[in-house]
């Protein structure tokens, strides 16, 4: 009888490991891919982004550049979507849209996420006097205003531009911003990773943002996300009242604005940017849904 | 019940107090001389100087805003700058029409809500459900001033269906101001329905995969019976949340269609307002939207509590 030689370990199987957050984000991945409609929105978001970033190699012409004598001239081989009353290219003024459209959505978000997420946090943390009687009740009044009045107001108020218009919208989305991270947060602030975290005697700065923040950021993301395509529509609208990116910059705002008193003669000067705004925006908000489905499944 | 009311009128006057100082801070938070925004650089220093002793924007800032706000609870709400007329008349005028524009849009926007969403949930995965849900995130995409202008270049101009713009109050010719409320008032409704079709379908289901369901069809209840009879009834419960809370993204939309429209409701007001710099103006049209919008959600929560009375109000949260 043999006995087995104890210094040959015995060839078991072992299953290659993955680690649970691996695991976790490889099935978010699978449930994202798996959403038709969300791969369809995130694509041309991407290629929104890209047509932004590439907008000087990709327009065919100057956008500001005015020839008279292509006034008002419908779609054409050499002007694909017409030319407007300067006679501009209106494709290479939609592409060139598509960098104030993209910059507006990412930098009016970012505001309202800069702001938002640190004080939901701390709101929701501490909670107390200042959560329930100073930011919570700030949140209400805010909320009580209108969105798109509200940044009409502030944005006369700052002055017309692209610049004032991103700040006014950041601050109109702020509250959503604070008040989904307080939830967010109340959420989290009772569950036993956290006591340990505390027990283990760190201080609350730590626990704040190395152990909670992570946990609340997946419907941050969504939010966000949704967010850009709600603040690029704020941004056409205020162009198109006037009050946002200023002439010549092309925006699809202000050019659904000059394009409304030509609708009978040159439909698709206001046409082409109107579809343009509303694929860019339904896109996103595809992307976004898809985005929450994945991330939570128990939504769809 | 009285509890929660009496806690929530509570709140509702804190918010309408900061609501107040928010709309106050507008012309004060701005770098400068108040008067001297107002009335544009051109302006002579004697007219900058007039209006500045007009408006008592030489006094200490709690005390124009204590005079600004103690006139609002008497109903002065100060004088346009523009002609002069005190604000509180031009905000009378202005208020019923964004009224028969909302009521108009509420209608249509429930018209095409309420099927879509029971189409969807009712037939979950088929065509009329993805035609469905597809109808509702196009309908939340679209921006309300490109569906306005859609609107007016196929129905008004290429078609000639209805007048392209312009305001007819009812009482003098009631066909033509409701051939003229109707697009603007599809260009409004069409996003509201959106949401409510996306809520309702959700909150359809929900109650179509309850236990009580199933006992009605035990019991031998047909579909429709049991549809509208028993699941509609509860699934409206949310709807009426998101309408009420909808108001506020409804009267945005309604500021820019009726300036696509030419619509001389509030929403114009407070454009125009906006773009003459005329800013007793604004705060007085601001602070009528935020009434409204304070207003329609605390009687959303009421409702809320009388509609499912199993729904606890006590926090008021």
């Amino acid at each position: 009888m043999s006995a087995a030689n104890p210094n040959i370990e015995p060839e078991i199987y072992k299953p290659k490991e993955i680690s649970p957050r691996k695991k976790h984000y490889k099935e978010m991945a699978g449930r994202f891919f798996k959403n038709k409609l969300a791969v369809i929105g995130g694509f041309f978001t991407l290629l929104l982004i890209l047509t932004a970033l590439f907008a000087p190699v990709i327009a065919p012409q100057d956008p500001t550049a005015q020839d008279y004598s292509k006034y008002l001239q419908g779609p054409s081989s050499s002007n694909w979507f017409g030319t407007d009353d300067l006679g501009r290219d209106i494709l290479s003024r939609i592409i060139y849209g598509a960098q104030v459209s993209l910059q507006a959505g990412l930098i009016s978000v970012g505001i309202a996420l800069a702001v938002g997420i640190p004080v939901g946090l701390f709101s929701g943390y501490y909670r107390g006097v200042l959560d329930e009687f100073v930011v919570m009740r700030i949140t209400d009044a805010i909320l009580a205003f209108p969105p798109l009045v509200l940044a009409l107001a502030l944005a006369a108020v700052l002055g017309a531009g692209l610049e004032n218009a991103m700040i006014a919208i950041g601050i109109v989305f702020i509250p959503n911003f604070i008040r989904l991270m307080r939830a967010e947060v109340l959420s989290q602030r009772e569950r036993e990773y956290v006591e340990a975290a505390k027990a283990s005697g760190i201080s609350d700065f730590r626990v704040i943002f190395v152990h909670i923040l992570p946990n609340c950021l997946g419907p941050i993301l969504v939010q966000a996300t949704l967010a850009i395509a709600s603040a690029i529509i704020s941004e056409a609208s205020l162009s198109y009242l006037g009050l946002g990116t200023q002439p010549p910059t092309p925006s699809w705002g202000s050019m659904l604005s000059t394009g409304q008193g030509y609708l009978a003669d040159a439909p698709w000067i206001a046409l082409f940017p109107g579809i343009m705004i509303f694929i860019t925006v339904l896109s996103i908000n595809l992307f976004g849904d898809g985005l929450r489905d994945a991330l939570d499944p128990k939504t769809k | 019940m009285v509890n929660f009311i009496i806690r929530r009128l509570g709140l509702m006057v804190v918010i309408l107090f900061l609501v107040s100082i928010m709309i106050f801070s507008l012309v004060h938070i701005t770098p400068g001389d108040p008067a001297r925004m107002m009335l544009g650089q051109e302006a002579t220093e004697e007219a900058v100087e007039a209006l500045r002793a007009r408006l008592g924007l030489d006094l200490p800032l709690y005390q124009q805003y204590l005079n600004w706000a103690g006139g609002i609870l008497q109903g002065d709400f100060g004088n346009s700058l523009k002609d002069n007329t005190p604000v509180l008349t031009v905000l009378m005028q202005k208020i019923p029409v964004t009224i028969q524009l909302s009521i108009f849009a509420f209608f249509i926007s429930l018209l095409i809500a309420v099927p879509a969403g029971i189409i969807a949930a009712t037939r979950k995965g088929t065509f009329w459900d993805y035609a469905s849900t597809t109808f509702a995130l196009s309908g939340v995409s679209i921006p309300p001033f490109f569906l306005g202008i859609l609107f007016i270049y196929i129905f008004a101009i290429i078609l000639g269906w209805f007048p392209p713009s312009g305001y007819v109050p009812i009482w003098e010719d009631w066909k033509q101001s409701i051939l003229l409320m109707v697009l603007p008032a599809f260009a409004v409704g069409i996003r509201l329905s959106a949401e409510i079709a996306r809520m309702l379908r959700s909150s359809m289901l929900e109650v179509l995969g309850a236990d009580y369901i199933r006992t009605a069809y035990a019991k031998g209840l047909l579909g429709k019976p049991v549809i509208i009879g028993h699941a509609l009834r509860n699934a409206l419960i949310p709807v009426v949340t998101v309408s009420g809370l909808q108001l506020a993204t409804f009267l945005g939309g309604a500021v820019i269609t009726e300036t696509i429209f030419a619509i001389p409701g509030i929403g114009r007001l407070v454009v125009d307002a906006i773009l003459t710099r005329d800013f007793p103006v604004v705060q007085g049209a601001v602070l009528c939207m935020a009434l409204a919008v304070v207003i329609i959600n605390f009687l959303t929560d009421i409702l809320y509590s009388i509609l499912d009375p199993r729904i606890k109000l006590s926090g008021g949260n």
